[in-house]
């Protein structure tokens, strides 16, 4: 039976060729956009750690004074001051914990006549490599007495060994960076999680090709780097951010379930409680945020993202609502043929199922064309200027979805046309002949 | 035009009808909204900003050695002045529009509190020349200002200021700000001028209200001015950068220097924005299209099938023109309603954008606008269906198919 309304559908599709093709253009051009549109916000708004990050916890504490708060919608600072990252490293309290802040390193090359660069660094404590499972193709991390003890060690990343070094084992070489020479102790294999959540409201990007170099902070510090963002709340002297009243730290933790995380909380809490006696803080207040809610509050997404996937998604529903007016059209222009049909004994059944075939076929059609628009589109978005830009591929989920979508929407567009043909009585339209 | 018998008519073909409303209504929402932001955009990436945008030309230097850079910076700046066709050269700490933001609160009283973020640039000797800043009231900074002004923390040990035009009116309505005192952090400064409009660092980090809020300070040669203003008539501009890259990158061999234009500047940081703007027009007139070839479809889908009865109007004595004019009444009894419904929900979508994103209140205009363009839109796509409708030969009528 199917095989028949195929046979059927067919036909009908190739005697109408123009409506024909406005409907699959139609519904390919819906498609195509949202699927653009959705692979982008997917990119942007997925998972960076999947295997982690159920695990990975942010804390905020408030140092602001009372009447000069960090923001007038009462949000949580940011970032945190020296001391109280510090105070949580030593507490550890969490399986791991690491604070870290993003500089600009100036990286000069050892060979004669190579000119020196700045790449993206990041000032952190030992937890970070394995708190984070980055992943080493030589070495590994420094130690915590490698923090404490300030040592010149330093972790690259893969592609500025490839740059520096050719991409040997170059553990145990020295790196210059910012006029200071550090050891290095490991080389990182391919690693960026995007976004780069460990790195937002720290400066720099929150998408892209991963940071170069991984100083111990303390050393970085004494070697005269500056962290890319503090915010004062106080008059403060930016060469002695240690002491000053300035957040500039960003920290995480590491916790294995919901029952640490509760008892991280109450810890977070009475630190502060404490802080609040000694005078430090005005506010008791303190906030843990787990990885993806801290990536959702802090709104990664760009508001433009959002809003080209809404407007995609509302330009899809009018592309809808236009194939259910042209399959209308289409199928009340074939009342005799229907007509016909019934009087040799269809039932409403099977002229229902005739024109769900046909809507599927216009939907399945529209899918390929959607899938084309949609990679012409991509093409388009790997060409922009935006830093995740490179990162837009379509991928095997996006792909079946397409096709998901594609003959839903078709189906649904074809129902009110099938329904309503499928109610025609067969006498008038036979007597209209 | 009788109306009546239209209407009759659509009562009959409700779901087409319907389905043609919709189609309209969503477009016109649609419609509105989206060539709101276009404006929106546009706008933003016309911004204007009283520096020599065309004329300047910028080299950044990070990494020079800070103990040198008092005795280097003047060396710098003298290499520079050198090249063929600089009229002026200076130093600043940043540009508007460079993505690196200071930005500090001002007070005009020692206690009160800062609602705007306001752009900070220090401007070395000379500063004023090479950016070409337009002085509307009081003086520029004297060669003693320019020498005796340091930096304490991120804060100027200057005593005075120039301000823009428009923190000038804000801080001080009805007022001269000239001789006024401005207050952060325990510190104040005098406004010894008033200059034109110039574009806070990151216009979108400071908000509508501190889109052009910027004050200058005087600075004498210190690291941390890392940008090299060079000033010169437009079309030098790509030799200059080109030359002063080497000049400056064989004095200061261990620093990274590059350069650009200061509208390549601009361009990139609205890279994005006009990117958004772009794929919004793209899909208006995609839209657009899609609307059109379905209000082609149904209504010729109609005139096929009221062949007969537009045959007997004919045969019974209406002219062609009577037809056209039927079924443009038609559609424009549909369109009427479906920017009607369209507005309604423009509107809406306005409201909730305003509440979840950083979208302001839509003016009026924008949804007669949008109506208007559908209304036209919806003449123009019937045009072919009526007129095959008029060409229905009077005849059809005495046939019996």
């Amino acid at each position: 039976m199917f095989g028949y309304y195929l046979d059927l559908a067919l036909r009908s599709l190739k005697r109408n060729k123009v409506l024909t093709t406005l409907m699959v253009l139609s519904l390919a051009l819906g498609i195509g956009a949202s699927i653009t549109t959705l692979t982008v916000f997917r990119l942007l708004s997925g998972d960076p750690l999947p295997q982690k990050s159920a695990q990975l916890f942010y804390p905020q504490l408030d140092p602001y004074p009372k009447d000069q708060p960090f923001s007038r919608s009462d949000k949580m600072p940011w970032l945190m001051t020296y001391a109280d990252a510090m105070n949580l490293m030593h507490a550890r309290k969490a399986t791991r914990q690491a604070a870290m802040a993003m500089t600009q390193a100036k990286v000069t090359p050892s060979t004669a006549g190579q000119k020196p660069f700045f790449s993206d660094g990041v000032m952190t404590t030992a937890d970070f490599f394995a708190m984070f499972d980055a992943p080493f193709r030589y070495g590994g991390g420094w130690s915590a007495a490698d923090d404490d003890n300030r040592m010149p060690v330093a972790v690259i990343a893969g592609f500025l060994n490839d740059k520096l070094f050719g991409g040997t084992d170059s553990v145990g070489r020295s790196i210059r960076i910012n006029e200071h020479d550090f050891r290095i102790v490991g080389v990182l294999d391919h690693w960026a999680p995007q976004p780069r959540f460990y790195g937002l409201r720290l400066g720099g990007h929150d998408y892209g090709t991963g940071d170069a170099v991984f100083m111990p902070l303390q050393t970085a510090r004494a070697d005269g780097m500056t962290p890319q963002v503090t915010l004062s709340f106080g008059s403060s002297d930016s060469t002695k951010l240690e002491t000053a009243p300035s957040i500039w730290l960003g920290v995480w933790v590491q916790l294995s379930g919901a029952a640490d995380a509760a008892a991280y909380r109450t810890f977070l809490g009475n630190y502060a409680a404490q802080q609040v006696t000694l005078g430090r803080f005005q506010r008791p207040r303190v906030s843990l945020s787990g990885l993806m809610q801290w990536l959702a509050d802090q709104r990664v997404v760009p508001d433009d993202v959002r809003l080209q996937t809404g407007l995609a998604f509302g330009f899809l529903l009018i592309c809808v609502v236009n194939t259910v007016g042209l399959l209308l059209a289409k199928c009340l222009r074939r009342s005799r043929e229907i007509g016909v049909r019934r009087a040799l004994g269809a039932s409403r059944g099977a002229i229902f199922a005739q024109f769900m075939v046909e809507a599927a076929i216009v939907g399945l059609a529209g899918g390929v064309l959607g899938l084309g628009f949609a990679e012409l589109g991509l093409l388009g978005i790997r060409h922009q200027p935006a830093e995740y830009a490179s990162l837009a591929h379509l991928d095997i989920g996006m792909f079946l979805f397409t096709f998901v979508v594609a003959v839903l929407a078709s189906l649904i567009a074809g129902l009110l046309p099938a329904w309503r043909a499928s109610l025609l009585a067969p006498a008038p339209q036979l007597k209209a002949a | 035009m009788e109306i009546r018998p239209i209407l009759a008519s659509l009562r009959k073909h409700r779901i087409p009808a319907v389905l043609i409303v919709l189609e309209i209504a969503l477009a016109c929402a649609v419609l509105c909204n989206a060539v709101f932001m276009i404006g929106q955009r546009v706008a933003d990436i016309h911004m204007r900003n009283a520096i020599d945008e065309r004329g300047i030309s910028v080299l950044t230097l990070n990494g020079a050695d800070p103990a040198r850079a008092a005795a280097d910076i003047p060396r710098n700046l003298a290499a520079l002045h050198g090249i063929a066709g600089v009229k002026a050269v200076a130093t600043t700490t940043g540009m508007p529009l460079d993505t690196d933001a200071a930005v500090t609160g001002f007070t005009i009283t020692p206690e009160g509190k800062s609602s705007v973020n306001t752009a900070e640039y220090f401007i070395g000797s000379d500063g004023e020349q090479a950016l070409g800043l337009r002085l509307l009231q009081g003086r520029y900074f004297n060669a003693d200002e320019y020498a005796d002004s340091g930096l304490d923390g991120f804060k100027s040990t200057a005593h005075v200021m120039l301000v823009t035009e428009s923190d000038a009116r804000r801080l001080w309505p009805g007022q001269s700000a000239l001789g006024k005192r401005l207050y952060s952090d325990n510190a104040s400064w005098t406004v010894i001028g008033v200059v034109a409009d110039v574009l806070a660092q990151e216009p979108a980090f400071s908000g509508g209200g501190g889109r052009y809020s910027s004050v200058f300070f005087p600075l004498r040669p210190q690291v941390e001015l890392s940008n090299y203003v060079l000033r010169s008539a437009p079309q030098d501009r790509e030799r200059i950068v080109r030359e002063a890259v080497q000049v400056l990158g064989k004095l200061e061999p261990a620093a990274v220097v590059e350069g650009k234009t200061y509208e390549a500047m601009r361009a990139e940081y609205f890279a994005d924005t006009s990117s958004m703007a772009w794929m919004l027009v793209l899909v208006c007139v995609v839209m657009l299209a899609v609307t059109a070839f379905g209000i082609v479809g149904l209504t010729s889908f109609w005139v096929q099938q009221r062949q007969r009865q537009i045959g007997i109007r004919r045969a019974i004595g209406a002219t062609r023109g009577h037809i056209l004019g039927y079924f443009r009444t038609e559609n424009f009894l549909l369109s009427t309603a479906g920017v009607l419904v369209g507005m309604g929900l423009a509107f809406g979508i306005n409201l909730y954008l305003m509440m979840h994103y950083e979208v302001s209140r839509m003016p009026w205009y924008y949804l007669p606008g949008g109506a208007i363009a559908l209304w036209l839109l919806g003449q123009f796509a019937v045009l072919g269906p009526a007129l095959r409708a008029a060409a229905v030969p009077p005849v059809v009528a005495t046939r019996s198919g």
